[in-house]
């Protein structure tokens, strides 16, 4: 019977084609991000071979990458909820600073007080993560407006507190382990922190309820709440988890350049974002990957590493991230067109009302 | 107008056509109001268990706000639900699910991003056990047995449980919703419009869905507007006109004329 039934449904399973073809290209987006990477690699390499392509230089790369690559696991998040977080460099500088003001006050250079600036961090992360999440799933406020919001108010905040000067007393060995720290031999810290959090929002994204959560609100909100998901709460937990980040990437950053960097994060929220949308996650939600991100996020450090290198203007860096994000969302909009033109229109007008 | 004599009239239609089983789902009475608009007035329906019962009626008639109610997603102004006999408040699609009915809107309430698999265990997933369930973990591979099973079992031809059900034709994600909701049913399934948007090779496939899922004991509501469609899948077909049922229907003994005059209210005038 169920031979028969196939037989009969033959034309479904010439339909079946551009299903095998859309999530082909999300998989080829990743994998061809990291033949740039490659290939910008090479390029820098064959260009200056005594000192691009050496230990040193490497390691710098992948120290300069942890941060962003913290923030871009959250961001990762948020996204494929089809939101957005711009409030990632200022909630980053925003618990550095209550996390320096917090070792300060308990006083010491040792691990506890490295730990009491880590609580403090998490928390600060904690609360605008919430206070985005509150504002996007319950008052309905679009996400670009909450988050932009945030990002200027959890900056001022930071510059009410500090009076706009760098906070430059962190505990040593917050600096001198955490920061510029290896753990063996010339494997940084900050790396091996960054590749910890990107393995287990691997996990998180792909392997949990939580993960499946997270694209299905992102895919067809309405589906998830007919499915009994708490849609609202859920979309919080996601902005709660970005936050979060933020915030632990806030008290790294501050470790790594022994300084809250107040005026030093304008372009952090771009650069994030472009490396995640760059990696295949699409602005338009229910899409995407940490790994894709991760590859994303390493080509604006190289391409700032490799500028400098070969003497080009690193600003160059800035003009290429916007292009390729610009590019990238262009070819994302023309697939899904593809993807979904046939038998239901509707979805892609749903997609589009999403953007906004 | 003379509602004496058109409840009597649904009685008696209701009692030649009746099944010999006793209802599942069964609707007494019941009054719908949007403002001033009697949207259900005095409306009655039942089902039995493994049983297709189509509900036609022009646009306005009624068929929606009914299925809606008995889905949990509104709440009567008045009238009697009763679930296998006794008397239940269906508050919320939740307490309709809990007592084993599941509904097939029109939008199949599909993410279109997610695979067959993960779109039949959204929201009831299966975890890992032990300590990496408590985690959030979930076991893929029993989702995925679990959906390929329940596929075939209900002959619905889903080629690729790994793709996202957005590439797929509407026949195929129509599929996918029935048998979804099929899987999860114990009792009733509602099916709003479900050969709507399909050709006709995948309307054959769907109405064959429904007969196997009615097979597996499990009542089945279809509101269509398609007749055809309607006699060749329904044991019996109620017919609501202007807010109630005006006549019940074996399909077997029924007629595409005798249909639409009731459709359009020619019986409600007559005493039976």
């Amino acid at each position: 019977m169920t031979k028969v039934l196939n037989a009969k449904l033959s034309p479904d399973a010439v339909e079946d084609l551009p299903t095998g073809r859309l999530k082909g290209a999300f998989r080829l987006q990743a994998m061809q991000m990291l033949i740039l990477l490659a290939i910008l690699l090479g390029i820098f390499g064959v260009l200056k071979p005594d000192t691009f392509l050496t230990l040193f230089n490497l390691r710098d790369i992948v120290q300069g990458a942890a941060i962003y690559v913290i923030l871009g696991v959250g961001q990762t998040f948020v996204i494929i909820t089809a939101g957005i977080d711009l409030s990632v460099g200022s909630v980053l500088v925003f618990s550095a600073v209550v996390a320096d003001k917090a070792m300060v006050a308990v006083g010491g250079q040792g691990w506890v007080t490295v730990l009491v600036g880590f609580v403090a961090a998490c928390l600060a992360g904690i609360c605008w993560g919430l206070i985005n999440g509150v504002m996007v799933a319950k008052a309905k406020v679009p996400p670009l407006i909450v988050t932009l919001g945030s990002m200027s108010a959890a900056l001022g905040i930071a510059q009410v507190i500090t009076n706009g000067l760098d906070l430059r007393d962190a505990p040593a060995t917050l600096t001198n382990d955490i920061g510029f720290g290896n753990i063996i031999g010339s494997v940084p810290t900050l790396a091996v922190i960054a590749g910890v959090i990107a393995l287990l929002g691997i996990i998180l994204l792909h392997r949990t309820r939580f993960g499946l959560h997270t694209y299905a609100i992102g895919s067809n909100p309405e589906a998830g709440r007919r499915a009994g998901i708490g849609v609202e709460r859920h979309l919080i937990k996601v902005y709660v988890l970005a936050g979060l980040l933020a915030g632990f990437a806030g008290l790294l950053n501050l470790g790594f350049y022994q300084s809250t960097t107040i005026s030093g994060q304008s372009n952090t929220p771009l650069n994030i974002i472009a490396g995640v949308a760059i990696g295949g996650t699409s602005l338009f939600g229910g899409v995407g990957s940490i790994f894709g991100s991760v590859i994303g996020l390493f080509i604006p450090i190289t391409l700032q590493n490799g500028f400098v290198q070969i003497n080009v203007q690193p600003f160059w860096q800035q003009v290429v991230v916007g292009v390729l994000l610009v590019a990238v969302v262009y070819i994302d909009q023309r697939r899904r067109a593809a993807a979904t033109r046939g038998p239901k229109p509707s979805i892609l007008r749903h997609l589009i009302n999403k953007s906004k | 107008m003379d509602e004496s004599i058109e409840v009597k009239a649904d009685l008696s239609q209701a009692d030649r056509a009746s099944t010999a089983k006793s209802p599942i789902l069964e609707a007494r009475n019941v009054l719908k109001r949007y403002g001033h608009v009697e949207a259900l007035a005095d409306a009655n329906f039942e089902v039995a268990a493994g049983e297709v019962v189509a509900l036609i009626g022009d646009n306005g008639a009624g068929k929606s706000t009914l299925v809606r109610i008995l889905s949990g997603v509104e709440m009567p102004d008045a009238g009697q639900i009763l679930f296998n006999g006794d008397p239940v408040q269906l508050a919320s699609p939740t307490a309709a699910r809990e007592l084993g009915m599941e509904t097939v809107f029109q939008d199949l309430a599909l993410a279109p991003h997610l695979s067959p698999v993960q779109n039949m265990y959204l929201g009831r997933e299966a975890m890992r056990s032990g300590l990496l369930g408590l985690l959030g973990l979930m076991d893929t591979k029993t989702m995925y047995k679990g959906s390929r099973e329940a596929f075939d079992r209900l002959g619905a031809t889903v080629r690729n449980l790994n793709g996202p059900v957005g590439g797929m034709s509407g026949g195929q994600r129509q599929a996918i919703a029935v048998a979804r909701a099929a899987t999860w049913a114990q009792k009733v399934v509602f099916l709003d419009e479900p050969t709507a948007a399909l050709g006709v090779v995948q309307t054959k496939a769907v109405l064959d869905l429904i007969r196997r899922v009615s097979n597996e004991g499990i009542a089945v509501v279809l509101v269509s507007h398609s007749m055809p469609h309607v006699m060749e899948v329904a044991d019996r077909i109620q017919v609501m006109w202007r807010g109630r049922r005006v006549a019940t229907y074996r399909a077997k003994d029924t007629s595409m004329e005798q249909l639409v005059s009731a459709m359009t209210g020619a019986l409600s005038r007559e005493a039976s």
